[in-house]
């Protein structure tokens, strides 16, 4: 059973002889491994900040209690196999191609929590076609978009998101933006689509980024429950491996470089602009169409 | 006093608790090698306050922090 | 889940092909499509548009037959039965799903009103997809069930059974048609309602685990080969059983057949007529009908061989791609040849008159159809002329 964010902080079952025997009896437990997660070892790098951000998610569904009805869904990249450090049920999809696996589930399913946990290649290349048309459906799914500038899974290939004059091992000579065009800014693209309700764009290289980036996964949770749309949440991160960078290097390189190409913040609220539901923004964006206005009083 | 646990089968020794702890207790412990293989972190010294940046950076949940 | 419906007793109605495949699919309790426009099946996601919301279903146009798939992926993973139909180049698209999908063990059924190919081909009915459907279609080792209607009421009883076996080995299943039997119009007894609420449980549903269960993954994705050879070992047993239980098949004059003719869906229809005529004129033929293309009805191969078969003659609407599995079920104990046309063109019943005749008169094999196809017998004449002579 999930814990809520309030009441004391439990060790999960696997830890309780491991950590809690080196826990003294008037000792309290302030922070711990959240309940949603495994005791899988996360097989990502030292370092890398897609543990960070799972470790997010599974807090958020901690905390929103949602353990129970969750259904995730994890393409192809490094986090394929995250299956197996969630706690709720599970889907491994094909690479780029989570958005219509989750569709198809909460289709099906309409009172589970569905999440699509992607990374740039598999959400920016090969699977846009698949973000863009559930983002404009409004599919009431969460989006967790990874974007690190790179392939990691594969070795360090240039991705969709990678910035201009990057050396990868396909842009060896740095990313020509002549003849290979320029990295897609997906929270910019995906934010001016009518089915979403909400794109953030975080990044998770300090205390307080982290703990922002959090606020916006649990907005981007609570938003699905509340039935108000489509969310995205865009988490600027790093490659230690792959960029040839300590952990430490590739967060100054995040914030050098990265940062300015990809600002952080908010692209699109539905809520905070007043609206109910992204359905009622973008009727009110459509109000001079009189197609599109048709049925509006039913 | 606050003080954290680190929990070797997690811990990649990565070194981003290090940095992000605020009172400069945690370094990585060239003693000791976890059954992955990596020197884990540890508290070296008093002076936790307990205020949880080591977990919040931590990329392999590894830590637990009690007060 | 979506609502449950009153259970309606068979009717006899008139109805196009592709209309029957999306009433019988609902009528077997699916609830859920995604498709994506393509001819000669759209009338069948266009019924589905119409009927599907009035009894709580969903359907879906998806941006893609990949992410129509994907959608049938994860809708079979939460435990809906669920289809996508499509024709030849669009389910070429299908094949990464489908492999994931059986790589998963989800089940669903995928439909392919086959068209002409290779490329964008054309819209006349086909039967060029027999290689990619039974050999699963896919990337990987695999394979699926492939039924292959020859009638608008196969139609209906095929894809109720299609779910079915779906279900059972947790498989996807194909259904085999062709522009023809998709396009036409004949009598159909549809199938009763089955009610939703009574089909079996999915224990391995991936439902969210409502703090009741251990979680579920849907996954195939194995990096240790061991465990990766395992669960393909596991796959195969259950392929061996679907091989042993569910070959099917409709033998017609076989009893006493020197020669049979081996044929489905359209081009069965077509043979069938060939096989009458020649017993008119003497000849000891028969029709050796496959329902199931995959697995392949070797049992029934094995029974007219006994029966006292020494030559086959496999008719197609393609090159020659059934032949194979022909020669392979006839293992070298009788004469195997082929007789097709291509492209989208369907035989007469003369033509394949013609070609019985001259395997009976036993001098009927001097020249191959197309380049290095050994013993074939080539379309009448009257069909070859070249572009020029035909005026284009």
């Amino acid at each position: 059973m999930a814990k809520p964010n309030f009441g004391p902080v439990t060790l999960p079952d696997y830890q309780q002889e491991r950590i809690g025997s080196q826990i003294a009896e008037d000792e309290v437990i302030k922070t711990a491994r959240p309940h949603a997660l495994t005791d899988a070892n996360f097989n990502y790098c030292p370092g890398c900040t897609h543990g960070i951000v799972n470790r997010l998610v599974a807090e958020c569904i901690d905390e929103l209690g949602i353990e129970g009805k969750t259904v995730g869904i994890a393409p192809v990249g490094c986090s394929v196999m995250m299956y197996d450090f969630m706690n709720c049920d599970m889907i491994e999809a094909a690479h780029g191609r989570a958005p219509a696996v989750a569709t198809g589930v909460k289709r099906v399913h309409p009172e589970n929590v569905v999440f699509a946990y992607q990374g740039d290649g598999d959400l920016a290349s090969i699977g846009t076609a698949e973000t863009v048309h559930a983002a404009t459906r409004g599919e009431k799914i969460t989006v967790i978009f990874i974007n690190n500038a790179i392939y990691g899974m594969t070795g360090g290939q240039m991705a969709p998101t990678s910035l201009p004059n990057q050396v990868t091992q396909t842009s060896p000579y740095g990313r020509d933006v002549s003849k290979v065009g320029y990295p897609v800014r997906v929270a910019e693209m995906v934010s001016t689509l009518d089915g979403v309700a909400y794109v953030e764009r975080v990044t998770c290289d300090s205390r307080q980024h982290i703990l922002q980036a959090k606020r916006a996964i649990k907005k981007a949770f609570q938003n699905q429950i509340d039935g108000i749309g489509y969310s995205l949440v865009e988490v600027v991160s790093t490659c230690p491996t792959n960029w040839g960078m300590t952990p430490l290097d590739a967060f100054q390189w995040l914030r050098e470089n990265m940062l300015p190409y990809y600002p952080l913040g908010v692209y699109k609220d539905v809520v905070a602009d007043g609206f109910a539901n992204a359905a009622e923004a973008a009727l009110e964006r459509a109000k001079d169409c009189p197609i599109a206005q048709q049925g509006k009083e039913a | 006093m606050a003080r954290i646990i680190v929990d070797d089968v997690h811990c990649k020794g990565c070194g981003l608790c290090v940095a992000a702890c605020p009172k400069g207790v945690l370094a990585l412990d060239n003693e000791r090698i976890t059954p992955k293989g990596y020197h884990p972190a540890k508290q070296v010294k008093d002076g936790c306050i307990g205020c949880s940046s080591c977990y919040i950076t931590c990329p392999d949940v590894a830590i637990t922090v009690v007060k | 889940m979506a609502q449950n419906t009153q259970a309606k007793a068979p009717e006899r109605v008139l109805m196009k092909g592709n209309e029957v495949l999306a009433e019988a699919a609902m009528r077997a309790g699916c609830r859920f499509f995604f498709g994506y426009p393509i001819t000669p099946q759209t009338e069948l996601a266009a019924y589905m548009a119409k009927k599907l919301p009035l009894i709580g279903g969903t359907f879906l146009q998806a941006e893609s037959e990949i992410a129509a798939i994907n959608m049938v992926y994860g809708a079979a993973a939460a435990g809906a039965r669920v289809m996508t139909s499509s024709s030849s180049p669009g389910v070429s698209l299908k094949g990464e799903g489908v492999s994931y999908m059986a790589g998963a063990d989800c089940p669903g059924v995928i439909v392919n009103v086959e068209r002409g190919g290779p490329g964008l081909g054309g819209i006349q009915p086909s039967q060029s997809d027999y290689f990619q459907a039974t050999r699963a279609l896919g990337h990987g080792d695999f394979y699926m069930p492939v039924l292959a209607p020859s009638t608008v009421q196969e139609m209906a009883d095929l894809i109720y059974l299609a779910f079915d076996l779906a279900d059972e080995y947790r498989t996807p299943t194909m259904i085999l048609a062709d522009g023809m039997i998709g396009q036409m119009m004949e009598p159909v007894l549809l199938p009763p309602e089955r009610d939703i609420e009574s089909l079996p449980a999915k224990p391995w549903a991936t439902t969210g685990h409502g703090d009741a269960r251990k979680h579920n993954v849907i996954n195939s994705l194995y990096l240790s080969p061991e465990k990766l050879e395992q669960t393909n070992f596991e796959r195969f047993e259950r392929y061996a059983e679907i091989k042993e239980k569910h070959q099917r098949q409709e033998l017609m004059e076989c009893d006493d057949a020197e020669i049979v003719v081996v044929a489905f869906g359209a081009a069965s229809r077509v043979a069938r007529t060939a096989v009458r005529d020649a017993r008119a004129a003497g000849i000891k033929v028969g029709l050796l009908r496959p329902i199931t293309l995959w697995p392949f009805p070797t049992k029934a191969i094995d029974q007219v061989i006994e029966g006292g078969a020494t030559k086959f003659l496999s008719v197609e609407l393609n090159m020659g791609q059934m032949v194979d599995d022909v020669r392979l079920a006839v293992n070298g104990r009788a004469s195997v040849d082929f007789f097709g046309r291509t492209g989208g063109v369907l035989p007469t019943p003369e033509e394949v008159l013609e070609a019985i005749k001259a395997l009976a008169a036993g001098d009927s094999i001097k020249q191959s159809a197309a380049p290095g196809t050994v013993g074939s017998l080539l379309p009448h004449p009257r069909h070859r002329k070249s572009s020029y002579e035909r005026g284009e």
